[in-house]
């Protein structure tokens, strides 16, 4: 497809060296937020909010103990009644005059997001197949207003879609559960899997089906054994995009769960330690936080263009 | 060969099933086509119906009345299309559709420019450019609200990063640059932050735009030696252009109802200088509970959205026809 070295349309040398370097001057730029999250996270909270900002500085995990923990101030002598500190954030926490005094709520809330992403995305990605097969391949009266339906449901601003919704959970108690979350997002990805779904169906030849079904196969088990294990890199596109969704959705995580149920990102941002925020802290919660998608956003470099555009470009 | 043998066969049994009765046919195939498509398609709808369509018509029906949430003993009453009329001639609701506009309009244009010009520059195939693509791509994948809240460190006066690195090169002391706080700065400051966030998404769609532009045009172009700025101006700009306004219009539609970083960078605030329409709309559901006024609110923007998008797509049709 590239044109030839030797092609008059081949861009020279300096033109190809000059986008080069603005093109990385632009990359480098925009990863400085990024880092610095990332730095923010290995530092102490003095160094975190030192001025000019820190660009040495000491490497320590207080702001992963921080996170994990909730601590109470205590006075220098009951710190000194206490046996030997066991472990790096006992001690630091002591040197800041306090103790720890439990587990902070990040670890459940993480948990939270993982159930309630892993349980969305199959759901989503297995109603997303059926119906997405079923437009594929059959003929679906109205399909085309079907189709549009489905993807007009995405285009609601969430908040306008949250008010029915939180009258309408706390009428089934399903407000602040996980069970209702997940079916939320369900049907909010559901529209992404099927379009999703839909273009790489189609890309399916028939002919494999149809010559299964003349062996004897039927209908589904043509769809089971045949359709299902070509589409396998189509699924797993789609089953990372809805989960890397749900895994950052924030507006109905903060408007329909307080408790339990919260997920992380509402959680996230009201970490807060004395006087103001734990800046370490936050930053310690965002990188984990985004490590799963930054190896997603690897994995998934060649599907991109197309799950960001619901199917509508393909390379 | 075998190909053919199939395609032979087909009819065949094509033609042998066309010819069975129905209950036959059923039994040979145990479902019919028709039941699997309903059977596969049905459930989606099903859901779609409970979780969007009928807290739609929910919603439709409260905005004529001035129930609110936090009072459920109290008597409904029917409004009739009062809290419509309320919204549309409120001065507070335009100002938010005011700071919306301002907010879609900045960055729609910057992202498209920046965007563009990326892409147009990663065409030029350097070394290494899927490497630093990938790279530019990843912030377009984080959390809103996560990146939201990080930003908000790095534009806190004194010791934000942000902060520290404007005062450096403008010499304004830190102090001075509240980029949240400030009327004049909160907008621009939400603006440079979804500009960060979704310049690669317009970037990633440009890049597929002028990379479907097939290479004898420019050929035949060079053959006819147009310069290169004529070459952009009538190739690579109208060709790349449905590309474009694709992502114009996801975009539009997303900033259109943006909530997640503005409700965490600054809340609407200072004042409502950046209250775009979906953080009206929450202080009125969830703070104030006027949910029957705000059901109405969010007709009204769910219409908006719809009607914008649809007009939209039509230009685009036609574009994409030329």
């Amino acid at each position: 497809m590239s044109a030839s070295a030797h092609s008059v349309i081949e861009p020279s040398a300096t033109s190809k060296r000059v986008a080069g370097a603005i093109v990385i001057l632009y990359a480098v730029i925009t990863m400085i937020p990024l880092f610095w999250i990332i730095a923010t996270s290995f530092k102490t909270p003095p160094d975190s909010i030192a001025y000019p900002p820190k660009v040495v500085f000491t490497p320590s995990i207080e702001g992963y103990c921080n996170l994990f923990t909730t601590r109470t101030r205590q006075t220098a002598e009951y710190i000194q009644s206490l046996p030997p500190a066991t472990n790096f954030c006992d001690e630091t926490t002591r040197k800041r005059n306090m103790v720890i005094a439990g587990q902070s709520n990040f670890l459940p809330r993480f948990v939270n997001s993982l159930i309630i992403a892993f349980g969305s995305t199959f759901c989503a990605v297995f109603l997303g197949t059926l119906t997405a097969y079923g437009f594929s391949r059959f003929k679906v009266p109205l399909a085309d207003d079907l189709l549009f339906f489905i993807l007009s449901t995405r285009m609601m601003p969430p908040i306008a879609v949250a008010i029915p919704i939180y009258l309408m959970y706390r009428e089934l108690g399903l407000s602040d559960t996980a069970l209702g979350m997940i079916l939320l997002y369900t049907a909010v990805n559901v529209s992404l899997a099927v379009w999703l779904l839909k273009g790489f169906i189609d890309e399916i030849p028939r002919e494999y089906e149809e010559a299964a079904m003349i062996d004897g196969y039927s209908r589904l088990q043509s769809f089971w054994k045949v359709v299902l294990p070509q589409a396998t890199t189509g699924i797993a596109a789609t089953a990372i995009f809805c989960l890397i969704f749900a895994w950052n959705e924030y507006a109905f995580a903060a408007l329909l769960t307080s408790g339990t149920a919260q997920t992380a990102p509402p959680f996230i941002p009201t970490i807060i330690g004395e006087g103001g925020q734990d800046w370490p802290a936050v930053a310690a919660g965002t990188t984990i936080f985004l490590v799963p998608i930054l190896v997603f956003t690897i994995l998934l470099r060649k599907q991109l263009l197309r799950g960001i555009t619901f199917g509508a470009v393909r390379k | 060969m075998t190909d053919a043998n199939a395609t032979l066969l087909e009819r065949a049994a094509e033609t042998a099933v066309r010819a069975t009765p129905a209950p036959v046919a059923t039994r040979v195939r145990a479902l019919s086509d028709r039941a699997v498509a309903w059977l596969f398609i049905a459930p989606t709808m099903v859901l779609l119906l409970a979780i969007n369509i009928f807290p739609l018509i929910w919603a439709i029906q409260l905005s004529f009345t001035n129930y609110r949430a936090n009072r459920p003993n109290e008597t409904v009453k029917n409004v009739g299309l009062q809290n419509y009329e309320r919204i549309l001639t409120d001065s507070d609701t335009w100002l938010a559709m005011q700071a919306t506009a301002h907010f879609v309009f900045w960055t729609i244009v910057l992202q498209t420019l920046i965007g563009f010009s990326l892409a147009y520059l990663i065409d030029r195939k350097f070394r290494g450019h899927a490497f630093w693509t990938t790279v530019i791509l990843v912030p377009m994948m984080l959390s809103p609200a996560v990146v939201g809240n990080f930003w908000r460190f790095l534009y806190e006066p004194q010791i934000g990063l942000f902060t520290y690195i404007v005062s450096f090169f403008s010499g304004i002391p830190p102090s001075e640059i509240a980029m949240l706080s400030s009327v004049k700065l909160a907008p621009w400051a939400i603006i440079i932050v979804d500009t960060w966030m979704w310049t690669p998404y317009v970037m990633l769609i440009c890049l597929a735009g002028l990379r479907s532009i097939p290479d004898y045009i420019y050929e035949a172009a060079e053959v006819d030696r147009a310069s290169p700025w004529r070459q952009f101006w009538s190739i690579t700009l109208p060709m790349a252009l449905p590309f474009i306004m694709l992502a114009v219009l996801f975009r539009g539609i997303e900033n259109f109802k943006m909530f997640d970083m503005v409700n965490l960078l600054t809340g609407g605030g200072p004042g409502s200088t950046t209250e775009v329409a979906s953080i009206t709309l929450k202080r009125e559901a969830f703070e104030k509970w006027r949910t029957g006024f705000s059901s109405a609110f969010a007709i009204i923007l769910f219409v908006a959205v719809f009607g914008l998008a649809n007009i939209y797509v039509k230009v685009l049709n036609k574009v994409k026809s030329r």
